[in-house]
């Protein structure tokens, strides 16, 4: 995130911002199945936390379990200085949730869900007109305010429900998927909308499916496999963890593969295709000094390619999806 | 604001949506209306003559079914409710609500106190409609007080059980199918038929299902009948079933999430 924004925790002095979220050995378990095998986490107050996940890793489960929906069945968790098991009306108090579906009433239209929200938030009446129509107009729906909101678009739907949300100035929202199934227009005016909360001084937990979105938002991501939470860090920190920059050489000859190998002593060796996986950190200087030292060594590689890590990279290798081309999984293991 | 200040304005701002909900979609309850009203039309004109035959006559008839007809939509109106809950449970409001600090049960009382609103100006056209066809009561305004008083009983009685069946229901479809066993019950009671005109077995359960006290308390009431143990009976059954659906509701509500 732009630091030109200074967070401005809200009740909040001192120098390191007190952790909005915090929990320790969350689990959650449906059955025979464990959902969640002790999930730590630490989110400092004014922070934007994206939680990136496959589906069925416990991205949900996890939200439900911060904003009280449902126990956690071990584990501590403290959400705005509140307990979620001895004082969830505190936690409630202090959150704001938006869900992976849209939680309005349909059959009201979009000023009187919010309005509906103001009189349970037990604001006063002018109070709660104020801000009714204050959302209506920052999430650009004060044109369809009278309309119901079972005739809105997926996009509008969602940005009811974020305005719905927020009706109460939460501390801290929790946004579980907001733009899966939104057009990538939709999706950058939700991001937008993220990046004003976040200016303001909320903090945000986010859980997303896209990289990219957790990449854009985000300043720490965790990433969370079957239940566990396999690597944490920021977007950098997470793309260094995984040898993804890198420049593959490939050679047709046994002799100059071999010769290679001894120029690039801390080269990944693929005897059985002749290549060499040459760690760099992707930026031409490097790529120069590679070529130049190849060339200064005499030797000649049928081809080579140039492979720059994102997001993807570390996601698919961590989570054991799909064949990255790191191949393996990667364990890494997990550093705060 | 108290505890029992919050319960009241949550539930209250529960029961407003309700409401706002009946106003703007008003199908449901219409249909609670309409159908007691093409019974009460069916059975004193299609079958009135027939089954009267034996009272004195259709309009003797109307007089011996009004009462029943209108137990019987209260039952039905009120059994309507666990449609509105499933679509709240299944919907994703719900969870929004269940994660804002607000009183849980206003959630329950207000769709309570909407569905007994709703149910009992339903009765008003029932009984024009009676009144239309020949009704005549000898009761004075402490008797349609006392009448009023008691279908709103059954009403909040059966509402509760509705609101727990509406909370055991995966689907709103299922939802609408499970009330039409309590809906059906006044058949296999006094609303129609007096019970003691039924094969044995049936007899036995018709003199002892809940509904039928209810209707010949509400038929003591409009029709000066003898009301005897009836009244009594009736308001135990009332407290028994409210009891049971609101315990049942509040152990449903209160469970974890599961969808």
């Amino acid at each position: 995130m732009p630091s030109s924004v200074m967070p401005t925790p809200r009740k909040v002095g001192g120098a390191r911002p007190p952790a909005a979220v915090s929990a320790f050995g969350l689990r959650k378990s449906y059955g025979d199945k464990t959902v969640l095998d002790g999930i730590d986490l630490r989110i400092p107050a004014g922070t934007v936390f994206a939680l990136l996940g496959p589906n069925g890793a416990g991205k949900t489960t996890t939200v439900q379990i911060l904003s009280t929906l449902v126990a956690a069945d071990g584990g501590q968790a403290q959400v705005a200085g509140h307990d979620i098991a001895t004082a969830p009306d505190g936690v409630r108090a202090a959150i704001g949730v938006t869900g992976q579906f849209a939680a309005l009433d349909d059959l009201l239209t979009a000023e009187e869900n919010l309005l509906l929200m103001a009189d349970l938030l037990r604001l006063d009446r002018r109070e709660g007109r104020s801000r009714t129509r204050e959302l209506l107009e920052r999430f650009g729906i004060a044109d369809v305010a009278r309309k119901r909101a079972a005739t809105f678009s997926g996009g509008m739907r969602r940005r009811l429900d974020l305005a719905m949300t927020l009706v109460g100035d939460p501390q801290v929202i929790f946004l579980d998927e907001p733009t899966t199934g939104l057009d990538p227009r939709s999706r950058r005016t939700m991001w937008d909308m993220v990046r004003e909360l976040v200016a303001g001084g909320t903090t945000v937990f986010l859980t997303t499916q896209y990289l990219e979105e957790a990449d854009q938002l985000a300043d720490r991501i965790a990433v969370l496999d079957d239940g566990r939470i396999v690597a944490e860090g920021t977007a950098d920190e997470l793309k260094a963890r995984i040898p993804g920059s890198h420049v593959r050489l490939r050679f047709t000859d046994s002799a100059e593969y071999e010769r290679a190998a001894s120029v690039f002593p801390g080269a990944a060796r693929d005897d059985d295709e002749l290549a060499l996986r040459v760690a760099g950190d992707g930026g031409l200087d490097a790529l120069r000094s590679l070529l130049d030292r190849l060339d200064a060594a005499g030797v000649r590689a049928a081809g080579f390619s140039v492979h720059t890590p994102d997001l993807d990279d570390v996601f698919l290798a961590l989570t054991g999806q799909g064949t990255a081309g790191s191949g393996a999984p990667l364990h890494l293991e997990e550093n705060r | 604001m108290s505890t029992f200040a919050h319960a009241v304005h949550d539930s209250r701002t529960m029961l407003r949506r309700n409401l706002k909900h009946a106003i703007r979609y008003p199908s449901v309850g219409l249909g609670a209306a309409m159908m007691p009203i093409l019974m009460l039309v069916l059975f004193v004109y299609a079958f009135g003559g027939s089954i009267g035959a034996g009272m004195g006559g259709r309009d003797a008839y109307i007089g011996y079914l009004t009462p029943g007809i209108v137990v019987m939509g209260v039952a039905a109106g009120s059994m309507s409710t666990s449609i509105a809950v499933c679509n709240d449970m299944t919907e994703g409001i719900i969870n929004r609500f269940r994660t804002m600090n607000i009183t849980r049960s206003s959630f329950l009382t207000g769709h309570v106190i909407g569905s007994v609103i709703q149910t009992m100006l339903c009765c008003v056209p029932v009984v024009g409609v009676a009144l239309a066809v020949g009704f005549r009561s000898a009761a004075g305004p402490l008797e349609w007080l006392a009448a009023a008083g008691l279908l709103a009983a059954i009403a909040f009685a059966v509402t509760w059980l509705s609101v727990a069946l509406g909370l055991i229901s995966k689907t709103v479809e299922s939802a609408s199918n499970k009330p039409l066993l309590i809906q059906f019950l006044p058949f296999l009671g006094s609303a129609f038929v007096p019970a003691g005109s039924m094969a044995p077995g049936l007899r036995w359960f018709a003199e002892n299902q809940p509904f039928t006290p209810m209707i010949e308390t509400l038929r003591g009431l409009l029709c000066g009948t003898e009301i005897g143990d009836d009244g009594w009976i009736s308001l135990a059954w009332c407290a028994g079933i409210a009891l049971i659906g609101y315990l049942w509701s509040r152990s449903l509500f209160n469970s974890d999430t599961k969808r």
